[in-house]
């Protein structure tokens, strides 16, 4: 049921109009606002209930003994707009990955906004509609949500913090402490899509790509994997520190180390060449739409099909294995027969891209 | 992108590995210098030193440019970065530098002082176009390939009539770095550290040329092989010096011929003749003072220069006294003989400028390389 829409005797000026405090000050600004923008975009019934909470029952796998699972995350990128998606359809991939990555299944997810005073009702707008989108894609409902403004100076255009729960069925239990020594490590595609796509688009480092960003919701892939697998051991995705600093955590959450092959790994060729441009390591370049599984060496085979046959897994790979080592050192047999170390990500090597 | 593969084939690697194992004298040892800080993170960064024949031992030596920069010209570009209305601008790398007094530019800036990251020379310009309120000091440091840009920024600041714009020329030269380390006790009296051939600077090559090795190849009886920066250049001019020492040769040859010719880029060289000239010597972290290594900005583009406008201090407080820093870029010590690498001394927290840049020694090592001497890992990596 959607109840009658609160006229305001003017609609919002879309086009030429700008976010100002009173926008977010509870008055009839932020009301009219809340009604064309959000509401009008995301439209689901637990948000057009206009509560300022969302209500729903308890999935059926709770019954069977699943779990409840629940993740945050901000998103402050810059550039707003990059090629392959945006700071909406990023908030949206993000924590449905997030929920995805204890082999749940997302249920929904709740937005909080803080605009920049001066942000213009168009950008906003477009913002919005890919979040919808995003969301309407991911058959994940944004159910409730929250808008701030700040003053001018005080932000940086746009900040999103999204909020997902999902529910994990029972017998799964995937956790970054549970890789073995002899466990197989496997990702899903190519490395280092969505930072370089990010990066292209900053004005100062001037060049042009033809690179996309992965951005996209895993939660479909993973939940074929875990049909096919029930014990996984680790799923994470690899976003900001890329595929280097997320295997460095499960390396130390689990007490192992990981033993990679350079020529194992998936780059995209254009990917390789702009990051030599940019003195990058694509191990160390962000993911949006990408994970690293690790499970028993048996089941590996199994899930390199399952994945494959995904649409979001064709390039999926096995590029290593988890060994036995105290100080739980990701090292890598590079291209050339040599080995190194694949360490933690120094200092802060990349603008803010997810 | 084709380009790039074709000097990174594994098999390719492996067969030069084989040729050079082959024809290396198992009787002896060679101890190869390569110059650049560039060839430090090839070589670590591939692991080549895995797939060498253990008498083919490469010893890193002092061509990376944050690396060298004595902890007196960090303290004078704080210094700068502390006078009112200035905004000094510099490379990323050098903010984490430690100055003396366990100050860096990234405390400084926490201090308050208006310290930017730009990525290259006109940025600073734009910025000193954007803000005629304030002074806007460049920080320029490196070789011979990052001083032509600051030419041309000093050029176009003329050309505009800029009155805010200035630069901290801290631009150094290779050839008297490699002579001064020939020269040193420890090459030439002592016999502690042997050095039986040199791999040459690329990038810097292609504007100086092969030309100026020439001199202390024949001087010092020294062969140099100028290599590009891909593993297989850096293999393939292992065994062009591996070839010459066997035959008793001191050559310079030019394995990046692709991009170095022998006199270089006369263009650049000119435009740098044009804005800067030799300074009597300068500063080097661990060389000391090197005659005419460095350069200074001419009187013709005085107003430009920040050491002419403000009174820069001259101090060379030494470094600090458990870094190792200046014994490593001499080729003295490795990485592993300093107490504090490892330990205290991590990229996160570097102590000295070689934990700093990726070209660095210690950092080189610390990033690639430690698993080979468990010992010095830390124990915090091991499950909490
Ligand atoms: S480990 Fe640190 S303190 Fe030791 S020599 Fe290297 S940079 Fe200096």
């Amino acid at each position: 049921m959607t109840l009658p829409r609160r006229t305001h005797p003017r609609p919002l000026d879309i086009a030429n109009g700008r976010i100002d405090l009173t926008h977010g000050g509870g008055g009839r600004a932020m009301q009219q606002l809340v009604e064309e923008l959000f509401v009008a975009a995301f439209d689901n019934d637990a948000l057009n209930q206009r509560n300022d909470q969302a209500a729903f029952d308890v999935p059926p796998e709770m019954l069977r003994g699943g779990r409840m699972v629940m993740t945050t995350d901000g998103y402050v990128i810059s550039p707003l707009f990059f090629p392959g998606g945006d700071i909406g359809s990023l908030a949206v991939h993000g924590t449905v990955n997030d929920v995805a990555m204890a082999g749940a299944r997302p249920l929904s997810l709740s937005a909080g906004f803080i605009i920049e005073e001066g942000f213009p009702l168009s950008d906003l707008k477009r913002i919005v509609d890919s979040m919808a989108n995003a969301s309407r894609e991911a058959g994940v409902p944004v159910v409730t949500g929250d808008t701030k403004v700040v003053e001018k100076g005080k932000g940086d255009g746009i900040f999103i913090t999204t909020t997902g729960i999902g529910v994990v069925p029972p017998g799964v239990n995937v956790s970054g402490d549970r890789a073995r020594a002899g466990d197989a490590v496997l990702v899903s595609g190519t490395m280092g899509d969505h930072g370089v796509a990010v990066m292209s688009q900053r004005e100062s480092l001037g060049f042009d790509t033809a690179i996309l960003s992965d951005s996209a919701a895993l939660h479909t892939l993973v939940a074929d994997m875990v049909a096919a697998t029930p014990d996984i051991h680790v799923l994470r995705d690899p976003t900001r520190g890329g595929l280097a600093s997320t295997l460095n955590e499960i390396a130390v959450q689990s007490g192992v180390g990981i033993a990679l092959r350079e020529s194992d790994i998936p780059v995209r060729p254009e990917v390789k060449g702009a990051c030599e441009l940019l003195g990058l390591d694509p191990l160390y370049v962000a993911n949006e739409g990408k994970l690293i599984c690790i499970c028993a060496p048996e089941h590996a085979d199994t899930l390199l099909a399952v994945m494959r046959a995904h649409p979001l897994g064709r390039d999926a790979a096995l590029v290593g294995t988890c060994v036995e080592d105290s100080h739980a050192f990701v090292t890598m047999r590079t291209a050339m027969g040599g080995n190194r170390v694949v360490d933690w990500l120094a200092g802060e090597q990349l603008p803010r891209i997810c | 992108m084709k380009y790039i593969d074709e000097y990174r084939d594994g098999g390719l690697a492996q067969a030069l590995a084989r040729t050079i194992a082959a024809e290396a004298d198992p009787a002896r040892t060679y101890h190869l210098m390569e110059f650049c800080g560039g060839h430090t993170h090839a070589i670590s960064r591939y692991g080549l030193e895995d797939i060498l024949p253990a008498n083919v031992r490469m010893v890193h030596g002092p061509g990376c440019p944050v690396c060298v920069l004595p902890v007196g010209r960090i303290d004078a570009a704080i210094y700068l970065a502390r006078q009112p209305g200035v905004i000094l601008c510099t490379y990323g790398d050098m903010l984490r530098v430690p100055g003396s007094k366990r100050l860096s530019l990234l405390k400084a800036k926490a201090e308050g002082c208006d310290i930017r990251m730009v990525y290259s020379t006109m940025d600073a310009l734009k910025l000193a176009q954007d803000n005629p309120d304030r002074q806007v000091v460049f920080f320029a440091i490196g070789f011979e390939t990052t001083t032509p840009p600051t030419a041309v920024a000093l050029k176009q600041a003329q050309a505009l009539n800029l009155k805010n714009f200035f630069v901290f020329c801290n631009h150094v030269l290779t050839p008297s770095a490699i002579a001064q380390i020939l020269d040193s006790p420890e090459v030439r009296v002592l016999g502690t550290v042997k050095l039986d051939g040199f791999i040459g600077p690329a990038h810097v090559s292609t504007i100086i040329g092969s030309a100026p090795y020439e001199y202390f190849a024949e001087e010092y009886q020294r062969p140099v092989v100028i290599a590009g920066f891909e593993p297989l250049d850096v293999l393939q001019a292992v065994l062009m010096l591996v070839r010459q020492v066997n035959q008793g040769r001191f050559e310079v040859e030019n394995e990046f011929a692709r991009a170095v010719t022998r006199d270089g880029n006369s263009k650049a060289k000119a435009l740098v003749a044009e804005v800067f000239e030799l300074r009597k010597s300068f500063e080097w972290r661990g060389l000391g003072r090197v005659p005419y290594s460095g350069l200074r900005i001419k009187a013709e583009f005085a107003r430009f220069d920040a050491e002419r406008h403000w009174d820069v201090p001259q101090d060379s407080p030494p470094d600090n006294k458990a870094c190792e820093c200046g014994a490593i870029l001499r080729g003295v010590k490795k990485p592993t003989d300093c107490k504090l690498f490892g330990t205290v001394c991590t990229p996160e927290n570097p102590m000295g400028s070689c934990m700093v840049s990726a070209e660095g020694a210690c950092a080189a090592h610390w990033t690639y390389g430690r698993f080979r001497d468990i010992k010095a890992a830390p124990d915090s990596k091991v499950d909490p």
